[in-house]
């Protein structure tokens, strides 16, 4: 039942027991009066169908070994991600079409272009479309970039709308709408990329990754996990740097008549 | 030259910097001007004066084209404002803010920050040139290397001032450059505008709500009410003797907050 290379077996009742530790911020809950019961009971159970159910899909799809399939599947998630990142930002319809495009295509060209690079170049996987190395890598990566594209949309209309009368006073200087709104987008760049960079000067000191921890605990080599580990860091950096850029860029023209002029804010 | 020269009144020039006709103005659904027919002179200081709310803003950023208006032809020196690139445009007409604008960094910077947006076009500003336009704005020349978030209101905005003539515009908007200064300092302010006009035969197109403001400097004012020209005219005789009683109101009221 154990062994170096052979992870100790979860079973459901062993998984029953774990959830008791979820009986103890449920308590705690309860008897601070923190209102989270209700959150903590459906969070529970919501992770647990959803994590079952792909795991599912996983074992599926793993099987069933086609390109096709697995494509689907990447790009169903960057349909969610790119859903999940527009929705905190886009409050009317109108908005919508302008920002779920943006967000698309900053996901897609984001987690598309290191995925290909980091399967292709660094990993060498093969079949290229092997989906247990695609999978995961690419759930790791589209979750750092729709957050990346949402921290970069909110942020740079935020700036945008906080800094409306110094933008203008670019543009009667005679600026391009891309000088005038240069401040802005360098913030909402910034903002967007600074979870990633603390990422890299904590990990290891603060945090051990969970992809890191979680191979350990798989029975993997540490050396092999930390250097698996260290992959995945560079490459949810780009992805966060490239999805981050594609969205300021591409926004921050939505902000600006073809006159160069600033668009009124939109009715509240 | 235009093929309709208005009569020459004393101290006008005859030719229009900019004409506007049927100009109409909506903002957030709102009429905010409706109707505008008016004719600034060219080299002229025109003073766009009115309540709070009577569209003065609105219409000054029309001239260079932060806004365009709903309808309406908006004329430059003859031409529709459309057909003249934009950016040109505004650096041809320079626009000075209520609230000064400045940028990060000393007042050097500021000044040098046009010539940075279009070095083909915007001469570079050394720091002998800097002190040369610090003066023409009234301002110390000392204040070149202070950093300019740290000013006084005042002092914003003359390097605003100062700021917007490194393009070499022919003509200034400028909305209620004194509404931030106290009485004196926004004297001082409109008398260095004033000479501005001459030496750098500029136009000027000031909105003011002080009516001792528009004496001081304007040969040209337009009274405007709920985004209406109420009456326009050469200043001199307008102020003296305004034709419409609305204005006539205004103006007595403006005599008795100024005491
Ligand atoms: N950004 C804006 N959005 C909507 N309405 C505006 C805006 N700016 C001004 N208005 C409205 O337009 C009218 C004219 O305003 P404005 O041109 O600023 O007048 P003034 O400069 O003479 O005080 C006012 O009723 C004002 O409430
Ligand atoms: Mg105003």
């Amino acid at each position: 039942m154990s062994g170096e290379l052979h992870p100790f077996d979860i079973s459901w009742l062993r998984l029953m027991a774990a959830a008791v530790l979820v009986l103890v911020a449920l308590a705690l809950s309860l008897w601070q009066r923190l209102g989270l019961g209700k959150g903590l009971v459906v969070g529970a159970i919501r992770a647990t169908v959803q994590l079952v159910a792909v795991g599912y899909v996983l074992v599926w799809l793993f099987a069933a070994d086609r390109w096709y399939l697995v494509l689907a599947v990447l790009g169903l998630m960057v349909a969610v991600a790119t859903h999940t990142a527009a929705r905190r930002q886009a409050k009317g319809a109108a908005e919508r079409r302008t920002i779920l495009p943006i967000a698309g295509l900053a996901i897609l060209a984001g987690a598309g272009l290191t995925l290909a690079y980091v399967t292709a170049v660094v990993i060498h996987v093969s079949p290229w479309y092997n989906p247990r190395y695609l999978i995961p890598l690419f759930g790791m990566i589209v979750a750092n970039s729709m957050n990346a594209a949402a921290l970069a949309l909110e942020r740079l209309a935020s700036e945008m709308d906080a800094h409306r009368a110094e933008v203008e006073a670019w543009l009667a200087l005679g600026a391009t709408p891309g000088q005038a709104s240069a401040e802005a987008a360098r913030r909402a760049t910034v903002a967007a990329m600074i979870p990633a960079v603390n990422a890299l000067a904590v990990v290891g000191v603060v945090s051990l990754p969970g992809m890191m921890t979680g191979q350990i605990l798989a029975g993997a080599d540490p050396a092999l996990a930390v250097r698996y580990q260290l992959v995945v860091m560079f490459m949810l950096t780009a992805a966060t740097g490239i999805t981050a850029a594609i969205a300021v860029q591409a926004y921050r023209r939505t902000f600006f008549t073809p006159a160069a002029q600033l668009k009124p804010r939109a009715p509240a | 030259m235009r093929s309709e020269l208005r009569p020459a009144a004393a101290g006008l020039a005859a030719e229009a910097a900019f004409r506007l006709r049927g100009v109409r103005q909506v903002r957030d659904g709102r009429t905010t001007l409706d109707g505008i027919d008016l004719d600034l002179p060219r080299g002229g200081f025109t003073a766009l004066i009115g309540p709070s709310g009577s569209g003065k803003t609105s219409l000054l950023r029309l001239l260079n084209r932060l806004d365009d208006p709903a309808s309406g032809t908006i004329e430059f020196l003859g031409r529709p404002i459309a057909e003249y690139r934009v950016r040109e445009l505004r650096r041809r007409i320079g626009f000075v803010f209520q609230a000064p604008v400045m940028f990060p960094g000393t007042v050097l910077a500021n000044l040098q920050a046009a010539h940075g947006l279009a070095k083909a076009e915007v001469p570079p500003v050394d720091e002998s040139g800097a002190r040369e336009l610090l003066a023409l704005a009234g301002l110390d020349p000392d204040f070149v290397g202070r950093q300019a978030l740290d000013l006084s209101g005042g002092e914003k905005q003359r390097v605003a001032l100062a700021r917007a003539l490194t393009t070499a515009p022919e003509v200034l908007l400028l909305d209620e450059p004194t509404a931030a200064l106290d009485p004196e300092v926004a004297d001082r302010l409109v008398h260095t505008l004033s000479e501005l006009r001459v030496s750098r035969s500029l136009t000027m197109v000031m909105v003011t709500h002080r009516l001792r403001e528009a004496r001081i400097a304007a040969t040209y004012v337009a009274m405007l009410e709920a985004g209406r020209v109420v009456e326009a005219g050469e200043a001199g005789a307008l102020l003296r003797e305004p034709q419409q009683a609305r204005t006539r109101a205004f103006l007595q009221a403006g005599e008795g907050e100024l005491g």
